[in-house]
C-alpha cells in the first residue's frame, strides 16, 4: 500500500468511526466533539484530493463556525437532565426495516446505473487554480442556484429572529 | 524507515524547520511575557521584573521552572476527564500550528540537498489555513470551560464562544478587502504584491488603500486573542480566572502560552497582510542600499548598551551575564555582515521589526484600556466592526471593478 492509500484509509476509518460515535454517545458534548472529528477527517480527505480551498472552507465554516454554535447551545441547555432521560429508541424495529429498504433501494439504483452513470476518471494532477475555478463556478455558471440558496438561508434567519422576538 | 526518509528528504527538512520554528516560537512566547511585564511596568512608572538576571531577563526561565514544580491538581469531579485533560494541549497545539505557513523571507537556501525557503510550508491557500486554525482555537477555551464542571469556567467558555464567533466575521470580512487587491490566497504572493512604491517613496503596502480593513482586522484580532479590552472570558473581577480557573501547573501554563502564541501569530499576520511582510520600508534603489546594514548596526548598538550595563550593574552575576550577552550580540552583529547572512537576514529582520511594533501595541492597549462590558462588546462587534468591514468590501470591489474596465 502506498503512503497515499494508507492516509486515505486511516482518514476514512476515523471519519466513519467518529460518525458512528456521534449517534451512539449519550453525552451531547461528546457527540459534538466526534462530529468535529468527522468533519475534520473529511476536510483532510479534501486536502488529500488536492482541493485545498474546500478543505480550508470546511474547517472554517463547519468546525470553526457551526460546531462552535452547536457546543454553545448544548452548554446552555441543562445537560444533566438530558443525559438522564431515556433516549427515544422504541422505534428500533421500524428504523431497522426502513434502513434495510433504503439499502436495497440504493443497491438497486447503483446496480442499474453501473454503465451509464460512471464517475469520470480522476485527474492525475490537481485542478488548478483551485480557488479561482470554484469562484467561477459559483458566481458565473451557477449564479442563480447560488443566490437562491443564499436567499433561502436569509429567509430562515429572518424567520428565526422573528420567532425569537415574539416571545 | 531510513531508506524511506532518504527518498523523501523534503519531509526531514520540513521536520527540522518545524522543530526550529517551534523552539523559536516558544522562546519568543516566554520573552513576550517578560516584554509585557516590563513594558506595563514602565508605562505605570514601575521597574517590573528586575531580580532574576540582568533586567529580569531570566524571569521567563524562573517562571517556567515554577510552573513545572507547582502541584498539578487534576479534579476528580470533572464533566469529562479526557476533555478536561485534552483542552490545554489542543489550545497550545493549535496556537503553534498557525505559524507553520508564515513566510519569514523571500530568500531560498540549500538544506540537506533540498532547496527550501524561510517557511515551514508554502501552501497556496496559506491565508485560509491561518484563519481555519485560529477559528479552531476557540475549542480549547470552550471545552476547558465546559469540562471543568464549575460555574466560572463555564461562563468564561460561553463568553469566549460568543465573542470569537462574533469577531471572526469582522476579521474575515476585513481580509476580503486585501484579497481583492492581492488576488491570491498565498501569503508569499500577498507580500510580493506589496513590493514597489507609490510616487517613489511611499511603499505599496495594503495598509494605505485598506486602512479601514486594517483597523477592523487589528481590533478583531485583539478580540480573537481574548486580550484586554476584550478579555471577558477571563475577567478576574467577575469570573475568578474564567475558563482556566480549574487548571494548575503546566496545564495552566499551556493556556498561557497559547494566548501569547496567538498574539504573536496575529501580529505576524497583520504585518504580512497590511505592512508588506518582509519587505523593507525603504525604496529599493542604490541610494537606500545602506539600509541593508541596519540589522547588523542595530545588533551592535544593543551590544554596546549591554556593554555599558556590564559596568553599571552592582550584582556580580548580573555583570558577568550582561557581559556574555554583550559578547554574543557583538558576534551576531559581525556574523550579520557576512554576505550570505546579510541577504538572508533582511526578510526576517523587517518582518520581526514590524511584528514587534504590533506586539508593543498589544501590550500598550492592555496597559491603557479598561475592559468592555458584555453588551458593549457585542454592540461594538456587530453594530460597528462588521458593517464597517462589509462597507470596506463593497467600496474596494467597486474600485477594483472600475480599474479592471
Amino acid at each position: 500500500m502506498t503512503f497515499y492509500e494508507v492516509t486515505f484509509y486511516v482518514l476514512a476509518v476515523v471519519a466513519l468511526l467518529s460518525a458512528i460515535l456521534v449517534i451512539t454517545c449519550r453525552n451531547p458534548v461528546h457527540s459534538a466533539i466526534f462530529l468535529v472529528l468527522t468533519l475534520l477527517s473529511v476536510a483532510l480527505i479534501f486536502l488529500q484530493l488536492q482541493a485545498e480551498f474546500m478543505a480550508a472552507v470546511q474547517i472554517i465554516v463547519y468546525i470553526g463556525g457551526i460546531m462552535v454554535l452547536f457546543l454553545f447551545v448544548i452548554m446552555l441547555v441543562n445537560l444533566d437532565v438530558a443525559v438522564r432521560q431515556a433516549p427515544y429508541n422504541r422505534q428500533r424495529w421500524i428504523a431497522g426495516f426502513a434502513a434495510l429498504v433504503l439499502l436495497a433501494e440504493f443497491t438497486l439504483f447503483i446496480y442499474q446505473g453501473r454503465d451509464w452513470a460512471k464517475l469520470p476518471p480522476a485527474a492525475a494532477e490537481a485542478v488548478q487554480p483551485n480557488t479561482e475555478l470554484i469562484g467561477r463556478a459559483l458566481f458565473q455558471n451557477y449564479i442563480l442556484p447560488f443566490e437562491v440558496a443564499s436567499l433561502l438561508l436569509l429567509v430562515a434567519m429572518v424567520g428565526a429572529v422573528l420567532m425569537a422576538k415574539q416571545r | 524507515m531510513s531508506e524511506w526518509i532518504s527518498r523523501h528528504p523534503e519531509l526531514l527538512v520540513a521536520g527540522l524547520k518545524a522543530g526550529v520554528l517551534i523552539f523559536v516560537l516558544l522562546t519568543a512566547v516566554a520573552y513576550m511575557v517578560w516584554f509585557e511585564r516590563k513594558l506595563i511596568a514602565h508605562i505605570q512608572s514601575r521597574w517590573g521584573p528586575y531580580r532574576v538576571g540582568p533586567h529580569g531577563l531570566l524571569q521567563p526561565l524562573a517562571d517556567g521552572l515554577k510552573f513545572l514544580f507547582k502541584e498539578d491538581i487534576i479534579l476528580t469531579n470533572v464533566t469529562s476527564r479526557f476533555v478536561y485533560l485534552f483542552a490545554p494541549f489542543l489550545s497550545l497545539a493549535l496556537a503553534l500550528l498557525a505559524v507553520a505557513v508564515i513566510p519569514f523571507g523571500p530568500e531560498e537556501f540549500e538544506l540537506l540537498g533540498t532547496r527550501t525557503g524561510l517557511y515551514v510550508a508554502d501552501i497556496n491557500v496559506g491565508l485560509l489555513f491561518v484563519l481555519a486554525v485560529t477559528s479552531l482555537g476557540v475549542y480549547g477555551v470552550v471545552l476547558a470551560g465546559w469540562s471543568s464542571n464549575s460555574k466560572y469556567p463555564l461562563l468564561g467558555g460561553l463568553r469566549s464562544a460568543a465573542q470569537m464567533i462574533s469577531y471572526e466575521l469582522a476579521l474575515t470580512f476585513a481580509v476580503v478587502g486585501v484579497l481583492l487587491l492581492a488576488g491570491t490566497l498565498s501569503l508569499r504572493e500577498i507580500v510580493d504584491g506589496q513590493s514597489g512604491t507609490w510616487a517613489g517613496f511611499l511603499p505599496r503596502w495594503h495598509v494605505f488603500p485598506q486602512f479601514v480593513a486594517f483597523v477592523c482586522f487589528f481590533v478583531a484580532g485583539v478580540a480573537e486573542t481574548n486580550r484586554t479590552p476584550f478579555d471577558l472570558p477571563e475577567a478576574e473581577s467577575e469570573l475568578v480566572a474564567g475558563f482556566h480557573t480549574e487548571y494548575s501547573s503546566l496545564k495552566f501554563a499551556m493556556f498561557f502560552m497559547a494566548e501569547y502564541a496567538h498574539i504573536i501569530t496575529t501580529s505576524l499576520l497583520v504585518t504580512i497582510l497590511f505592512f508588506g511582510g518582509w519587505l523593507s520600508p525603504f525604496p529599493d534603489t542604490a541610494a537606500w542600499n545602506f539600509t541593508r546594514f541596519l540589522p547588523s548596526v542595530l545588533t551592535a548598538v544593543l551590544a554596546l548598551l549591554f556593554f555599558r550595563d556590564a559596568f553599571r550593574l552592582t550584582n556580580q552575576y548580573h555583570r558577568v551575564l550582561t557581559f556574555l550577552i554583550c559578547m554574543g550580540l557583538a558576534g551576531l552583529a559581525f556574523l550579520l555582515l557576512h554576505p550570505t547572512a546579510l541577504v538572508l537576514a533582511q526578510g526576517p529582520f523587517w518582518l520581526l521589526a514590524k511584528t514587534g511594533m504590533f506586539l508593543f501595541v498589544f501590550v500598550w492597549t492592555r496597559a491603557t484600556l479598561p475592559r468592555f462590558r458584555y453588551d458593549q462588546l457585542m454592540a461594538f462587534g456587530w453594530k460597528l466592526l462588521v458593517p464597517l468591514a462589509v462597507l470596506n468590501v463593497f467600496v474596494t470591489s467597486f474600485v477594483v471593478a472600475w480599474r479592471a474596465d
